[in-house]
Formats: structure tokens, C-alpha cells, sequence
């Protein structure tokens, strides 16, 4: 049984469609990666799949159960088990680094101070801002904050992990640190859905990818079929463009 | 006018007198500021109903923007009307400063609570979402992520509303709350000139303004600054 | 103690109250116009102004912001015969409400002035604008935009101020509602009708000049 399922899902900001007939199943510890060109509607799909965005028809079932988007109860659950780190990192701005990987285990999980601030020194420390604890989003890089996003995330402890675009404000070393972690957490069997511009990358992690345009998906398969051998010309082309840099 | 302000002088200012005004002048900064902290709390209580989602919770909504847009466009003499004779067809036997303390509550209530929605609609709407996506909920929200960011938006205006009070309390002296105005009609009945009267009268507003609008200026520059940290 | 709502012995006195909101309209927009007057001197004092007509100007409108103007009024209605300036009631009620108008009104138009930024002028004078020309196609359609919503909301709260001319003997709308009061004693059902035509009126003005701030100036605003 897939732990995630999505069947043709829909969703819409106000009149306007931004996904149409998204059908999608991810097993436990699949990778499952997003590429398109910008306004695909991938952001948006991470957006549905944990709860900001309501859809207006479709399905997604977790572990075989349908989560109702408009049930608070079954939403709380969903947000139990998954974790996202946004494309824009959205970092609560009062709080310190640790302060905002801390909050949510603590006062939504209510899980030990102590333990917590163990843990999340250990992951601030893990992506490189063992030295950051106490600064301000203000006060930190776009790179850095992203890194505080993906540990606050992390510290979650969730069963699926959505990613959007991790790397994207990162210089090129600390991308490979932060696609470190992620393999580590692969390696786990971290279920993960990641929108990336890395092709490399998600061609050597992912289970399959999902290649979206115009708030579809145009195709999906293994990473070796779609950027070897694309069905569709919409995807060859945009892979032979974005292969080529 | 002057030689006679001057023949009075002696007299108007008696010891009597003195500490009857600075009594009067301690009723009208209570009615604002009771009123004040009294409509902060309800008014925030508003503020945060019109941010539930909940279906069931529609009524509820409905009725906190009705109140809201419908107080803010009572002038408060009005107001003190209406609430001085349904206590008195009620039979309830309050005070006049009760009445006057009431009105001034159902309007700060109005104002503040619109004060403080436009605060939280301040904080951008990602922290919301942020917050909502790791499974807080709304007081969480609020308590740890928006309050802590929207207190300095929300704050001056409030403290620009408390002032405004103390001047709109003026009104009261109408249904006999003995304030500051009252004060100086009594003082004018007694046979005190209108111009050393009201223009003591006037003072007094002024001192008891004049230090809180300049600490509220201050207030809303540190803050305006301190945004960004 | 029991008592019932009883409306329609009061609403035929509603002809009557609508007139009287009329009037708070006329007395609100009297005191609007020469505020405005007053406010566009005062404004341009501060601006332009050496440091004594700023000083002057300055405590004009801290003098009138930090009182009450219903005291102010006291004072001219009362104190001023003293000084051999005798007053009609309506003449004092408008007096007031304009001096008060003014502060506000001067401090509102002088905010709008320091809006205009020098690095716009500057443009417009790079395009080979004459003085003129940037006047009339930078400076002011850029004051009326920034101006009209606080000056919209400046109306609106000034028609809510006008029920204190009631105080006065002045037969506006609350003025009215006390004289139906006195007549019928629906005490409650006199004043929530009178509510409820502030409400009615304030709502139309926030709806028309919404209206028209946004067909005129491209205003995007939230009014009172
Ligand atoms: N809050 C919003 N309100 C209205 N429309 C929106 C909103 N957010 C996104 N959209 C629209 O939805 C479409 C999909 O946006 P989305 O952010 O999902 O794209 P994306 O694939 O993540 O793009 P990018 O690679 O640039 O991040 C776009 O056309 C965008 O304009
Ligand atoms: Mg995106």
C-alpha cells in the first residue's frame, strides 16, 4: 500500500485553477521530485498535500486513510506526521534560530524542554549554525535561514518531509552539505517530496519524478526515463534547457 | 474679562476648589483609561472571533463585525443615551459614572478591536500559514508567533485612542458624571466667570493630554525603529 | 420592571430626524470647509513658515488637540460675552468645530506636503517640466491621492463630532432626538433610531467617497 496517495487532485487561489487531475502515489521512503518551470504549481501542490491550501476535488489518502482538508481533527494528524520547509523558509521572525526549531516540539508536541534543546542545538549544529543559536532571522543569510527552516523542520521528527526548493538560496559548497543531509535522510527511509533545480541530484536520489507544467503533471516516471528518453516534447525541452547550463 | 479673572483668582482657587478639580480631573482620566483596558480585552476577544473559520462559528462573527462597524459610527453622546435609559427602564439603580464607563467601554471595544485586527493582518500572512502548518493552533499562534510581531503596530494607535478619550469623556458632564467639565459647570454655576472657569478647565485637559500624546509619539517612534529586530 | 419596544409611536417623528441629520451633514461640512482653509494656512506655515509662525501655528494645534471640544465651545459660547463677543449658540457650535477642525485639518495637509518626495520633483524636472507643469502634473495629483483618505476619514468622525452642537440647543439630529424624546418618552427607541441614521449616514459617506477616491484618484484605501 502507498503511504501517500493523491488522486486527481484540484485546487484553485479564488476562481483561478492552478492544479488540475495531479494523480501521484509515493510508497515509504520514496523521493518523489518536482521539476517545471515557475508557476507550475509545484509549491503549490506541497501547499495542498499539508493542508494551506483546501482542494476543490480529488483525494489523498495516507497510509490507505482519506485526510478531509476540512476536518480539523484528521488535518492535526496529517500535520503530525508531515513536516515542510517552505520555498520563501518563512522563518517566525521574533524568534531566535533555536527558539524556532524548539516551538512547535515543544509547545505543540509538548516534549521536554531540555531534551528538545538538546536536539535541536544537535541538528542547528548539524547544518552548519552551531554558532547561530541565538540570532534573529534579520540577523542571519538567506542560506543560513533556509538551514534553520530545514532543521525546524527535522525537529519535527516527521514520517514524510516536503521540500521546497532547499537549495535554491545556498552557495554552491553549502549545497552540497544541505544535499548531504538529505541523502543521509534517504538513507533513512525518510519518505520526501523535494521541488529542485539540482538535476544531478534528483536524478541520483529520486524514485521518480514528476515533471509539471501549467499546474499538471505532464509526465512521471524514473529519473532515467525522463530526462533519457521523454514521451512528451513539453518535458524533453524543458530538460534539454535546463541540462545544458 | 482679565480684571475680573484677576478680582477672582484669589477665591476660584481656593483649597476647596483645588482638590475638588483634581478629583474631578482623576474621574475623567479613569473613565478613559478603565474604558481602555477594559475594551482592550474584549476588543482583542473580537479581533481574534473574526479570524476563526469554523462554519459553526459564522454568528459569532457576523454579530463581532456588526458591533464593530456599528459603535464606531455612534457618536458617543449618543451612545451614552442609549446606555443611560436602558439602565433606567431596566430599573437598575448605577451610578452615573457606571453609565459613563459602560459607553466608554462599548466604544473602545469597537475601535480597539478593529485596531487590532488590522495589527494581526499586519503579520505577514506566511507566518500564519507557518504556524498552522506545524499544528499550532490559534491561541498558539497568536501567543508565540503573531502577538509577540503585531504588539508594536497595535500598540500606539490604542494609546492615540485612550488619549482621545479623555477629551471625548467631556461628554459625561451631560448625564452628571462629575469629570472635569462638570467640575467647571458647577464652578460657573457658583458664580466663577466662564473665562477663568472653562480656561482653567481647558489647562487641565491639557496637562493631563499634553504628556501622554508626547510619551505616545515617543512611544510609536522606539517602536516604528525597533520593527526590525 | 417590564417594558416594551414600542417603534411606532417614534417613527413618525423619522421624517423629522432625517432632517436633522441633514443638518449635522451642513454643520460637519461648514466646519470641514473652513478647517480645510485654516489647515491649508497652517500647513503651508509649518512648511514654508520662519520658526516664530511655525511656533504659533505649533501651539495652535497642540493647544486644540489636547482639549476637549466641547470645553472649547464652553468657552466661546460662555467666556467670550465676558469680552464683549456675544455669540449665537449655532455661531459658537460652527466656531469651535472649525478652530478644532483646523488643528486636525493643519496637521493632516502638512503630512500630505512632506509626502511629496524632492527625488520626484526631480524627475519631473529632468522630463523639462516648468515649475508650473510639475505642480499640476506631480506635486498635487500626488497630494490628492495621499491626502483624501485621511481626509475622508477626518469628515467622517466630524459628523459624529456634530451631535455634541445638541448640547447647545443646536436642532440637529441629536438635538432632534431630544426634542422626540420629550415629547413621546420612548427614550430607547428615540435613540437607537438616532443610532441607527449616524450609522446609515456615516456608512454612505465611507461608501461615497470610497467610491469616489477610487474613480478619481486611484486611491487604495480603507476608510473609517
Ligand atoms: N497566493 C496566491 N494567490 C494567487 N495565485 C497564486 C498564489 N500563489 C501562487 N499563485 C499562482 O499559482 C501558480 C502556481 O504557483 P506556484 O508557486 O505553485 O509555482 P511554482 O511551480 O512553485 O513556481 P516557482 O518555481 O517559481 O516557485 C502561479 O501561476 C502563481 O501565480
Ligand atoms: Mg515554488
Amino acid at each position: 500500500m502507498p503511504q501517500l496517495e493523491i488522486l486527481d487532485l484540484k485546487a484553485a487561489y479564488g476562481q483561478e485553477p492552478v492544479l488540475e487531475n495531479i494523480t501521484l502515489s509515493v510508497e515509504k521512503g520514496e523521493i518523489v521530485s518536482l521539476i517545471g518551470p515557475s508557476g507550475s504549481g509545484k509549491s503549490t501542490l506541497l501547499r495542498v498535500l499539508i493542508g494551506l491550501l483546501p482542494p476543490i476535488a480529488g483525494e489523498v489518502h495516507l497510509d490507505g486513510e482519506r485526510i478531509d482538508y476540512g476536518d480539523k481533527r484528521t488535518l492535526r494528524s496529517l500535520r503530525d506526521r508531515l513536516a515542510i520547509v517552505f520555498q520563501q523558509y518563512n522563518l517566525f521572525q521574533n524568534m531566535t534560530a533555536l527558539q524556532n526549531v524548539t516551538i512547535a516540539p515543544t509547545k505543540v508536541k509538548k516534549r521536554p524542554a531540555r531534551e528538545v534543546e538538546e536536539e535541536a542545538k544537535t541538528l542547528l549544529s548539524k547544518v552548519g549554525l552551531g554558532d547561530k543559536f541565538d540570532a534573529y532571522p534579520d540577523e542571519l543569510s538567506g542560506g543560513q535561514q533556509q538551514r534553520v527552516a530545514i532543521a525546524r523542520a527535522l525537529a519535527l521528527k516527521p514520517e514524510v518531509l516536503l521540500l521546497d526548493e532547499v537549495t535554491s538560496a545556498l552557495d554552491p559548497e553549502l549545497v552540497n552539505e544541505v544535499l548531504d543531509s538529505i541523502r543521509l535522510l534517504a538513507a533513512e527511509g525518510m519518505t520526501m517530496f523535494i521541488v529542485s533545480h539540482e538535476m544531478g541530484f534528483v536524478r541520483e536520489l529520486s524514485s521518480k519524478v514528476a515533471f509539471m507544467a501549467d499546474g499538471h503533471i505532464v509526465e512521471i516516471g524514473a529519473p532515467a526515463r525522463i530526462f533519457d528518453q521523454p514521451e512528451k516534447d513539453r518535458t524533453r525541452d524543458f530538460v534539454s534547457k535546463i541540462l545544458r547550463h | 474679562m482679565l480684571a475680573r479673572i484677576v478680582a477672582e483668582a484669589p477665591e476660584f482657587f481656593s483649597y476647596y476648589n483645588i482638590v475638588f478639580l483634581l478629583e474631578a480631573m482623576l474621574a475623567t482620566f479613569a473613565l478613559s483609561a478603565v474604558g481602555c483596558v477594559i475594551g482592550f480585552a474584549a476588543g482583542f476577544f473580537l479581533a481574534v472571533s473574526r479570524r476563526t473559520i469554523s462554519v459553526l462559528l459564522l454568528p459569532l462573527r457576523a454579530l463581532t463585525a456588526a458591533f464593530i462597524e456599528m459603535f464606531r459610527r455612534i457618536p458617543f453622546l449618543v451612545t451614552l443615551m442609549m446606555v443611560f435609559f436602558v439602565f433606567q427602564v431596566l430599573g437598575l439603580d448605577i451610578s452615573m459614572f457606571s453609565v459613563a464607563l459602560i459607553s466608554v467601554c462599548l466604544i473602545a471595544t469597537a475601535f480597539i478591536a478593529e485596531i487590532i485586527r488590522a495589527g494581526l493582518e499586519s503579520v505577514h500572512r506566511t507566518q500564519w500559514d507557518t504556524a498552522a502548518a506545524m499544528n499550532m493552533n490559534l491561541i498558539q499562534t497568536l501567543r508565540y508567533v503573531i502577538m509577540p510581531q503585531a504588539w508594536k503596530i497595535i500598540l500606539p494607535p490604542v494609546f492615540s485612542f485612550f488619549i482621545l478619550f479623555i477629551k471625548d469623556t467631556a461628554l459625561a458632564s451631560q448625564i452628571g458624571v462629575v469629570e472635569l467639565t462638570y467640575a467647571g459647570k458647577v464652578l460657573n454655576n457658583k458664580g466663577f466667570s466662564a473665562a477663568l472657569v472653562f480656561g482653567s478647565i481647558l489647562i487641565l485637559y491639557f496637562i493631563l493630554s499634553y504628556p501622554l500624546a508626547k510619551f505616545g509619539a515617543r512611544l510609536e517612534q522606539k517602536l516604528a525603529a525597533a520593527r526590525n529586530s | 420592571m417590564s417594558y416594551t419596544l414600542q417603534f411606532g409611536q417614534v417613527t413618525g417623528y423619522l421624517p423629522y430626524l432625517a432632517g436633522g441629520a441633514w443638518i449635522s451633514l451642513q454643520i460637519a461640512f461648514l466646519a470641514f470647509c473652513g478647517g480645510m482653509v485654516i489647515g491649508l494656512f497652517g500647513a503651508m506655515a509649518k512648511t514654508f513658515g520662519g520658526r516664530a509662525l511655525n511656533h504659533l501655528v505649533g501651539g495652535y494645534v497642540t493647544f486644540f488637540m489636547n482639549t476637549p471640544q466641547l470645553v472649547q465651545i464652553y468657552f466661546i459660547y460662555f467666556a467670550l460675552p465676558d469680552a464683549g463677543i456675544l455669540l449665537t449658540s449655532y455661531e459658537a457650535v460652527l466656531i469651535g468645530m472649525t478652530l478644532n477642525a483646523g488643528a486636525y485639518l493643519t496637521e493632516i495637509q502638512r503630512a500630505g506636503f512632506e509626502s511629496v518626495h524632492r527625488n520626484e520633483m526631480e524627475a519631473a524636472e529632468t522630463l523639462g517640466m516648468t515649475l508650473m507643469q510639475r505642480v499640476r502634473y506631480v506635486v498635487l495629483p500626488h497630494i490628492a491621492r495621499v491626502l483624501f483618505p485621511p481626509l475622508s476619514n477626518q469628515y467622517i468622525l466630524m459628523t459624529l463630532g456634530t451631535s455634541m452642537a445638541a448640547i447647545f440647543g443646536v436642532e440637529e439630529l441629536t438635538g432632534r432626538a431630544f426634542n422626540v424624546n420629550a415629547e413621546t418618552f420612548r427614550s430607547i427607541e428615540v435613540f437607537s433610531l438616532t443610532a441607527g441614521l449616524y450609522i446609515v449616514v456615516t456608512l454612505a459617506a465611507t461608501l461615497l467617497l470610497g467610491l469616489f477616491g477610487r474613480f478619481m484618484f486611484r486611491a487604495k484605501m480603507r476608510l473609517y
